[in-house]
């Protein structure tokens, strides 16, 4: 934890010297990475602001008998159906995914339901489909799906019936 | 727009609603920034002319492994990563190793993993990301196989 914190207070700082240093010296990388950084700070500008209302606004509108009864424990397929459908429908990353797992356990959904909207934020968010369609095809983007939702669910499924027992529940992320 | 209709039906609620976004927000915003900061070094460095030297070539059943790690190391978001996959394809890189590197650049993160950790732990961040590398494999393997590439 400590070891973390001081690596982390030494990496930010350390970021900005390099950016600084290679404008200063010209040096290409350097340039790029800030160029990179920077256009992915305006594109998180753009995501960041409705994701998290939307993230308050699910905790303090949805009940927790809903959410237990559609995503909880003995939701079964249906659950993890609903998850892929959220899964799908979301915009962003996984720095979105995550906070809203928090919130969605609070509320009492199962891990194995977590887990499954975790792994398929990754692989089926839809604008993110339509463009990988464009480029590689639609039989190469359904044999993606064919292969990787079922293996997703055994592990999510695997996962929650490893960690649940234990007592494991996510985290509220960086204090 | 739900913002105002929040509003409209219940102020208090939606102030609260508002703190509750807030906060999440503030807990993910210190790893946020280490895998903006990350993901940006990765693009500096790695550019895309050395991912196209590094995956065209012969001798694909390796280079869809090394693909695997290199996008499991590198983290590019989508819509740079589909329209270079799009060159690859025009380069003539088998859809195996192109399969192989998009679905682990979307699975498994290295940049990414400060922030996994400190909302699931290090262990089941590990296993998640190893459980995706592995799955990344299996999608490549079919991808192979269902554009007859094993074949040839």
């Amino acid at each position: 934890m400590n070891v973390g914190k001081v690596a982390s207070g030494l990496f930010v700082p350390g970021f900005f010297c390099f950016v600084a240093l290679s404008y200063r010296y010209g040096f290409t990388p350097g340039v790029r990475t800030a160029e990179s950084a920077l256009s992915f700070v305006k594109e998180m500008a753009g995501i960041l602001p409705p994701a998290f209302v939307l993230v308050g606004l699910f905790e303090a509108w949805v009940k927790r008998e809903t959410v237990e009864k559609h995503l909880g424990r003995g939701s079964g397929i249906r659950g993890y159906l609903w998850a892929l459908v959220l899964a799908g429908s979301m915009v962003g990353g996984i720095y979105v995914a995550l906070p809203l797992c928090y919130s969605l356990q609070k509320k009492g959904a199962s891990l194995g339901v977590l887990f499954m909207f975790l792994n398929a934020a990754a692989v089926c968010r839809i604008p993110m489909t339509l463009f990988e369609m464009s480029f590689l095809g639609f039989r190469f983007t359904a044999v993606r799906y064919l292969v990787s939702l079922p293996l997703l669910a055994l592990t999510a499924w695997l996962m929650d019936h490893y960690l649940t027992p234990k007592g494991y529940r996510i985290a509220e992320g960086t204090r | 727009m739900a913002l105002a209709v929040s509003f409209a039906v219940d102020r208090a609620k939606t102030l609260k609603a508002l703190a509750v976004g807030w906060k999440r927000f503030r807990r993910v915003l210190p790893m946020l920034v280490v895998l903006v900061m990350l993901t940006a070094l990765v693009l500096g460095f790695i550019s895309q002319e050395m991912i196209i030297a590094a995956l065209s070539g012969a001798g694909f059943q390796a280079k869809a492994v090394g693909a695997a790690m290199l996008g499991s190391v590198t983290a590019i978001p989508g819509f740079v990563a589909f329209p270079l996959a799009g060159i690859l394809v025009e380069q003539g890189v088998s859809y195996t190793v192109i399969a192989s590197f998009t679905t682990t650049l979307m699975m498994v993160g290295f940049v990414s993993f400060p922030l996994e950790r400190s909302f699931l732990g290090a262990r089941v961040a590990l296993v998640r990301n190893m459980a995706g590398f592995v799955i990344a494999l299996a999608v490549a393997f079919a991808v192979g196989l269902a554009f007859g590439e094993f074949a040839a």
